[in-house]
């Protein structure tokens, strides 16, 4: 009874949370919604009983990628006259493909409905056997059967990684690689580096 | 899970993964003089992965293919076909590249290693049996392709094509993901045998809308219509060596997967996507044929072209048959070497400052100055307007010979008119290069390995090419079969 309860209040807030992040005005307030509703989605995990998982939402999801979005969101200049206007302009495209995704919602709840599947009841189901901790049974399935899609995933993000710094290390830089010259660094002197001025009172520094 | 064995089979995307990241510690501690090495290192690489490919296609003991990798990944004949086209065309772009980066002074040793790791991607999505393999390949080559894109970072249209191709390639794959989610919730299976056992005696709408959106995304990934209008952008805008690869073997790839996926876990049910592929393949001739009529960049057109032709190999497909997808095969094989030769072409127009000519007005009159060019760029648009005595032809009626097999005669009539259209704008090349007044704009200063290239795909698209037919027919037929081979 309390899990059904846990559960109904947890996939309410996610979708409301879903809901103003999308009709929120101030993209801050978009991205605070958004943390919202990821930490209801890890209280539904911790419901199927994948602690691991809701515990990987909340570090990565809420911790690592939200206040990443949250800065990128605070370091744009965004002009909300101009975003109204676009508003405008694609207003009719827009209605046409919400419309197509009600469609597609009905359609597929109606689907749902007439099939075999159910709708599933929060009831620890995907909790690992008896003596075996989420983690485990989650690594020894990630280094037996998908061995294959781990690695290949793991060249994704290499490929990610390259293709950061290839598009954006400066010339100057890229000819040294970033790599340290400790000689060189060894032979300053801070004589060389640093200047004693006494400036005159009311002038600054020229540099 | 037998590794050994899943180690043998997958061994081309093996040795290519290990290969590029050697290569990137070679680059990262030789620095940029090192790319012409590691440009050749690469090659190297891909031959080596293309020997393996051609070893497990002649291996005897594994004629029927074989899974690996507790099913996710099948070595089968006709995931060793694509590679091998796949290869040809990731060597024949790495050959013709440096030269191009290097009058900039931009060439650097990551590119042929994003060239590797993108082979690899492309090798998993057309051996992948499982919708999540699928994707991890289609996301790795993706990945490199968006960065290939905008490599000249001092050219602002080469940041343009490359934005323009990450967002909406993202946007494809999220539509790819949905579709893929709605199979997997309502087969309750990611693997293409549990997805066809699911499908096998009837599919419902949910299930449906899923292989909708699968082919929707998928028809934005070979440049299909409606999903085309990011073409011409980002064929334009990318360099022409990245343009020249993204017209070939990332396209192979997408096709092959397209073919697999249609084909194998969705074969049971071919009438629910039938009417989709006839629309997109005739919209593509159609669209592909009227757009590039009005343009003026050579490299737009070239990607119009290309729309127009993705039409033509859907033909195959819409006909949902062995003799369909063997037909496909052979055109793919066919396109891969025309439209790889008409880029090579397009990169050695140079002016005499040494920048790339683009502009079609710009050649005319090409085949008195630089005779022998002319006359490979002119094989090249005959041939991929499907003027019979050139290999083009045979790509187009194999074709449509399947699509009259298979009782798809309007949809055969309606092609070949529209192809009518296309062979217009491919004639007009021809004759500005040959009856115009010269422009004298072009100081063509032909490298010897690019003129290897082009001539190579010269001959094979010439009416010599006509001696590989029974050899190019009897593979395709090999690894057509290995898809129905599961029914």
């Amino acid at each position: 009874m309390i899990q059904t309860l846990a559960f109904y209040l947890f996939a309410l807030l996610v979708i409301a949370s879903g809901v103003f992040t999308i009709t929120a005005r101030n993209p801050v307030h978009s991205v605070l919604w958004l943390i919202m509703a990821f930490f209801n989605a890890a209280g539904l995990m911790v419901l199927v009983g994948a602690e691991f998982i809701a515990m990987l939402l909340v570090i990565v999801y809420v911790g690592a990628v939200a206040v990443l979005f949250l800065f990128v969101v605070m370091m744009l200049n965004i002009d909300f006259a101009e975003m109204r206007a676009g508003f405008i302009k694609n207003f009719p495209l827009g209605i046409a493909i919400a419309l197509v995704l009600l469609a597609e919602l009905v359609l597929g709840i109606g689907a749902y409905k007439a099939g075999a599947l159910e709708l599933g009841v929060a009831d620890g189901s995907a909790a690992p056997m008896i003596g075996e901790s989420n983690i485990t049974s989650l690594g020894t399935l990630l280094y037996s059967k998908y061995i294959f899609l781990f690695e290949a995933a793991g060249i994704i993000l290499l490929v990610a990684m390259i293709g950061a710094i290839v598009l954006t290390l400066e010339k100057s830089a890229a000819d040294v690689r970033g790599q340290q010259d400790i000689g060189k660094q060894n032979r300053r002197r801070p004589e060389d580096a640093t200047e004693m001025q006494n400036p005159e009172v009311g002038k600054g520094v020229e540099l | 899970m037998d590794f050994l064995l899943s180690f043998q089979l997958s061994a081309p995307e093996i040795i290519l993964a290990v290969a590029g990241l050697v290569l990137l510690m070679v680059a990262a501690f030789a620095g940029n003089k090192s790319a012409q090495t590691v440009t050749y290192l690469a090659i190297a690489s891909l031959v080596a992965a293309g020997a393996v490919v051609v070893e497990l296609f002649t291996n005897d003991a594994l004629s029927q293919g074989a899974d690996a990798w507790s099913g996710l990944y099948r070595m089968d004949a006709f995931g060793n076909f694509t590679k091998l086209l796949i290869y040809l065309a990731t060597i024949g772009c790495l050959i013709v590249t440096p030269k191009f980066f290097d009058a900039k002074g931009e060439y650097r040793p990551e590119y042929p290693v994003l060239m590797i790791f993108g082979a690899v991607g492309m090798g998993i999505m057309v051996s992948a049996v499982d919708l999540m393999t699928l994707y991890i390949g289609l996301e790795l080559s993706s990945l490199s392709s968006y960065v290939l894109a905008s490599y000249s970072r001092s050219d602002e249209r080469s940041a343009e094509a490359g934005l323009k191709y990450f967002v909406l390639g993202a946007l494809a794959s999220g539509i790819l993901l949905y579709g893929m989610s709605l199979v997997y919730g309502f087969t309750g299976s990611t693997s293409y045998l549990g997805i066809r056992a699911a499908l096998a005696d009837g599919m419902g709408t949910g299930a449906l809308f899923g292989v909708v959106f699968v082919l929707a995304g998928l028809a934005f990934k070979i440049a299909a219509v409606p999903f085309h209008m990011w073409t011409p952008d980002v064929y334009e805008g990318a360099p022409t060596p990245v343009t020249a690869f993204f017209a070939t073997a990332p396209k192979v790839a997408a096709i092959a997967i397209t073919m697999r996926i249609a084909l194998d876990p969705f074969g049971a049910q071919s009438d629910a996507w039938q009417q989709i592929i006839i629309f997109a393949a005739l919209a593509s001739i159609v669209v592909g044929a009227l757009g590039a009529i009005g343009q003026e960049n050579i490299k737009r057109l070239l990607a119009y072209s290309s729309i127009n032709n993705v039409g033509f190999i859907l033909v195959g497909l819409a006909a949902a048959t062995e003799a369909g997808a063997a037909a496909m095969l052979v055109y793919l094989a066919i396109y891969v070497a025309m439209s790889l030769g008409s880029f090579v072409a397009v990169l050695m127009l140079r002016d005499k400052d040494g920048n790339q000519v683009e502009n079609i007005s710009d050649i005319a009159g090409l085949s008195r100055s630089h005779g022998l060019l002319a006359l490979c760029l002119a094989i090249m648009m005959l041939s991929l307007a499907g003027i019979p005595p050139l290999f083009g032809f045979w790509g187009k009626f194999v074709v449509f010979q399947a699509a009259v097999q298979a009782d798809m005669i309007i949809l055969a009539a309606l092609g070949i008119a529209a192809s009518v259209i296309g062979a217009f704008y491919y004639l007009k090349i021809v004759k500005i290069m040959y009856f115009d007044d010269p422009a004298d704009v072009v100081e063509a200063k032909g490298e010897t390995s690019r003129w290897v290239v082009l001539l190579v795909t010269t001959i094979f698209v010439s009416p010599l090419g006509y001696l590989l037919t029974p050899w190019l027919g009897d593979l395709a037929a090999r690894a057509a079969s290995a898809m129905f081979f599961v029914i």
